[in-house]
């Protein structure tokens, strides 16, 4: 339909441009691309006898996941992701949504407050809840001080301390998700909902919860997922008692090197985040995933 | 008249389905003070972004001072846009903003402040060169972006409704300004407004646009006293607009039957024979009435009698339904709604619009 | 509901107490001279001289920074220039590449390390600072992409228009107009990156060489095997670190915001005052 002139011209225009998305390609193809394809790849070849890999096609490294030992690994992971996130939930969910309704100054104050312990190291964290669990560490001094415990409580390398550990790590997510979805949202539908005789629990649960939901199920996304993949937390915190997918993934590619067998538990690991992400897309009925940046 | 400077040949333009600009053609003179008159979606911006080259017309050509344009970058353009959100850089100041196509130019520094400088006292805003964009009021953007379109003394400069977000008062007062910046840099100005107090104000020429074309070019005092067109009568002062059919033609006046009675009309240059139909354009302020039941003229009663806008605004309804408008100064009158009266004008005051017939002219 | 109670209030500040509670043990037991943790011996620096005096750390520290640095510098060309061509090109590879592209902030870290760790080995690069950049720029290249894309998708596209209509080429709107813009969003992504790459133990795990060690691992590595309470003394030092990273991220979210409101408001009246000749 343009003018015969026109058509030479735009391409001509288009061509210098098209550079600036060359590193981006490249980068991506190469280097996140290709790696992830590999890792397919990788879960179907057999491994050698001492160390690498053999190009025989097998599908053992999937089979090998059915065993009990293994699947028991995955529910495992599952549970304590499970735990967790119903956990941060809980507690994140309150936090953001009375953070929402703070007056301006406080916002500030209290999200600057939050973005201290998100932005310092992990293990920093972890390492004070050592602290606080270790024997005779400080929680224990702290109870049996008030005389609710006789000895130590031997909290550290338990499964509650991992508990906390991945609550701990990841609330701060579920909060600022909360937090970004309450934060806009028109608070003069609550009171109407108020002024037409709803209770404050009913204009709640219809108006409120109804649409920070968004907020909170980008909290469950950012949180689980993670989750499932944490393992240093169960490590530190859980010692050799708790063991992750993620631990499992790590012992097979470092201490066993059996590689075929890490990449199909990756594989897997990576259908069933995928398949939580399309799941919650199609709850939310959102085209891309809104982080909370 | 001028030469020439710009020219528009019959361009058109699609987006997908529509038809967005459809035959466009004009030739614009050196120093003219040119105005796009029509509403939203009327195609003027569009027009007026072809001429800058931020759009390529599908067909058609622009000529500038000779040459043809179309296909070249605005950048490369002797063509300066004032836009609408003013468009100013918020990371450079004042000056920088206005410098900025000097500086493209590479001119010399010291050039580029005397420049920046006389540009900033055009628009009176002498001192203002160190601000940042953000620290202005709206109407000292405005005057911002006018010296950095002007400052360059471009062949042609395109302002694109840029008193819009001004308040009526501010309005009135740039248009004063505008037009005599205007005369004193004898730059061609292409004027974008939907308000046509403005475009008759300001413009030596308006050309009043309608889906993508232009439905009448000329001066205020043509486009006001001889609408070509329904459309245009209604889109430039008020008008009413009413059909008949013509019962005699005696030189250059019209005599024309409407439902109700009879009116007189003028010939214009157009020829009519007994017994055609005729669209008549008779504005608010020229429309009369009397109670005197003998006179001649059409039959009508008073509907409505509103005071707006300084005026008084009295709504007659003819036997067909019709609904004219007549205008007066003063508060009041003494008529009453539901009172039967009379409708007359003078033959000079009614235009024939809407003529398919070729002009006699 | 009203302010009536304070529930919401006290909430937010045990919540938040906790959240700091183990950091401020951490600080705390920094400056004990006791050996072991739980018996307070006193107001000390030992562990920090302890810390100075430990080469390795350093070695270590230096590796992360020099790391973070090339990752988010790296990030900040590929994903700006990534954004940039995404708005302005026209492919139909591009949704997917972009979809690819963010893929390393969605997987779990343990999955990023396997995959990384055997495609380094299949392609024969050497274990080390090399694959560590690589790896890091990979996962920083997101942070850095969203944030531009963003404010790309949201910039005045007058602007650009504009400076076209002033005589500019392509490639000077760019970095007259287009680029001045970005560089808020473009240092917020960086920011962002160097807080992520320094942190990253998982992944850094894998891909690391024998001899290269960050700073996370180290720590890392240190906790597993026994605690020493210099470990107390960098921690301390390193949340020093991020507490200056996080007030200056928002000081900078502060520099290029228009002023706006009251502010606009008020430099506007004063600026229409003083010359009674003075246009509005």
């Amino acid at each position: 339909m343009k003018a015969a002139a026109t058509p030479l011209k735009k391409k001509k225009k288009q061509s210098g441009v098209w550079l600036t998305l060359l590193p981006l390609y490249l980068f991506t193809l190469v280097f996140v691309a290709g790696p992830l394809v590999y890792m397919f790849v990788l879960s179907f070849q057999t491994r050698a006898e001492v160390w690498g890999v053999v190009n025989q096609f097998t599908l053992d490294n999937y089979k090998n996941i059915f065993q009990p030992v293994y699947l028991n690994t995955f529910v495992e992971s599952f549970k304590l992701a499970l735990t967790s996130t119903l956990l941060i939930c809980a507690i994140g969910y309150p936090f953001g949504y009375f953070m929402a309704k703070l007056p301006a100054q406080w916002k500030k104050r209290v999200m600057l407050l939050l973005m201290i312990p998100f932005w310092t190291s992990s293990l920093i964290r972890l390492y004070g809840w050592i602290i606080i669990f270790r024997a005779n560490g400080t929680l224990d001094k702290l109870l049996m001080g008030l005389g609710l415990t006789d000895g130590p409580l031997k909290l550290l390398y338990t499964y509650p301390a991992v508990v906390v550990g991945m609550v701990y790590a990841l609330l701060q997510f579920m909060i600022l998700a909360v937090y970004s979805s309450a934060e806009k949202m028109d608070w003069s539908l609550v009171e109407a909902a108020r002024d037409l005789g709803a209770t404050p629990l009913k204009a709640f649960l219809t108006v409120t919860l109804k649409l920070t939901l968004p907020g909170l199920l980008s909290g469950v996304i950012l949180t689980f997922i993670p989750s499932m993949g944490l393992f240093f937390i169960a490590d530190i915190l859980g010692g050799n008692k708790v063991v992750l997918v993620g631990s499992l993934i790590q012992d097979q590619l470092m201490k066993a090197h059996n590689w075929p067998f890490a990449a199909a538990l990756s594989v897997v690991l990576m259908i069933l985040t995928s398949l939580m992400i399309s799941l919650y897309k199609r709850v939310t009925h959102t085209t891309e995933l809104e982080g909370i940046l | 008249m001028g030469e020439t400077i710009l020219e528009l040949q019959n361009i058109a333009k699609h987006f997908g389905d529509t038809d967005v600009l459809n035959g466009i053609s004009i030739s614009i003179s050196k120093g003219e003070f040119i105005t796009l008159l029509g509403p939203s979606g009327c195609g003027k911006t569009t027009t007026l972004r072809i001429i800058a080259g931020l759009e390529t017309p599908d067909e058609g050509r622009v000529i500038l001072n000779g040459q043809d344009v179309t296909d070249s970058e605005p950048n490369k353009r002797d063509v300066n846009t004032v836009f609408q959100n003013y468009a100013l850089f918020p990371h450079m100041t004042v000056a920088a903003n206005i410098g900025y196509s000097l500086k493209l130019k590479k001119r010399p520094k010291d050039e580029i402040k005397k420049a920046v400088d006389d540009a900033l006292a055009l628009v009176q805003l002498s001192g203002y060169g160190k601000r940042m964009p953000a620290e202005l009021s709206g109407g000292q953007r405005q005057r911002v972006a006018i010296a950095r379109a002007v400052v360059n003394r471009p062949s042609v400069l395109l302002l694109d409704e840029p008193l819009g977000a001004l308040d009526l008062q501010l309005r009135r007062q740039m248009q004063l300004e505008l037009k005599a910046l205007q005369k004193q840099l004898g730059i061609t100005f292409i004027y974008i407004t939907h308000d046509q107090e403005e475009a008759l104000n300001m413009s030596d020429r308006i050309a009043v646009m309608k889906d993508g074309r232009f439905e009448q070019l000329g001066t205020p005092a043509e486009v006001y006293d001889s609408p070509r067109t329904s459309y245009v009568a209604r889109f430039v002062g008020t008008a009413n607009v009413l059909t008949g059919t013509v019962e005699a033609v005696e030189g250059d006046v019209l005599k024309v039957a409407c439902a109700g009675g009879c009116a007189g009309a003028l010939r214009r240059g157009y020829s009519f024979t007994p017994g055609a139909p005729i669209t008549l354009a008779v504005r608010s302020e020229h429309v009369e009435f009397t109670k005197d039941p003998a006179a001649c003229g059409i039959a009508a009663v008073i509907r409505e009698k509103t005071f707006a806008g300084g005026m008084l605004r009295i709504a007659l309804e003819l036997s067909d339904g019709t609904t004219l408008i007549a205008s007066r100064h003063g508060i009041d009158m003494d008529v009453q709604t539901g009172d039967a009266v009379r409708v007359t004008w003078a033959p000079a005051s009614a235009v024939p619009v809407d003529v398919e017939a070729e002009e006699a002219k | 509901m009203k302010n009536r109670t304070k529930l919401p209030n006290i909430y937010i500040g045990v919540v938040t107490a906790v959240l700091y509670l183990p950091i401020v043990l951490v600080i705390i037991y920094s400056f004990n001279e006791s050996k072991i943790s739980s018996v307070w011996g006193g107001f000390s620096l030992k562990w920090y001289e302890t810390l100075f005096r430990d080469a390795a750390m350093f070695e270590a520290l230096g590796n992360s920074i020099v790391l973070a640095l090339c990752a988010s510098l790296g990030a900040a060309v590929i994903g700006t220039l990534g954004a940039y061509g995404f708005t302005k090109v026209q492919l139909r590879t591009k949704s997917a590449v972009e979809y690819v592209s963010m893929l390393p902030i969605m997987i779990p870290e343990i999955i990023l390390g396997m995959v990384f760790m055997t495609f380094f080995a299949l392609v024969g690069l050497p274990f080390g600072m090399t694959t560590l950049i690589l790896a890091h720029t990979a996962f920083c290249v997101p942070y850095v992409y969203m944030l531009v894309k963003a404010r790309l998708v949201g910039m005045d596209k007058s602007l650009a228009e504009a400076a076209r209509d002033l005589g500019a080429g392509e490639v000077r709107v760019f970095f007259d107009i287009t680029l001045p813009l970005l560089v808020p969003a473009i240092l917020s992504g960086m920011l962002l990156s160097f807080a992520m790459s320094l942190d990253d133990v998982i992944i850094s795990i894998f891909v690391t060489g024998v001899n290269v060690n960050t700073l996370p691992i180290k720590v890392y590595t240190q906790i597993k095997t026994g605690v020493t309470p210099e470990i107390n003394a960098l921690c301390t030092l390193m949340l020093g670190a991020t507490i200056i990273l996080v007030v200056l991220s928002n000081v900078l979210g502060k520099v290029g915001k228009p002023r706006t409101g009251k502010q606009h408001k008020e430099t506007a009246e004063r600026s229409a005052a003083p010359v009674p000749a003075q246009p509005q």
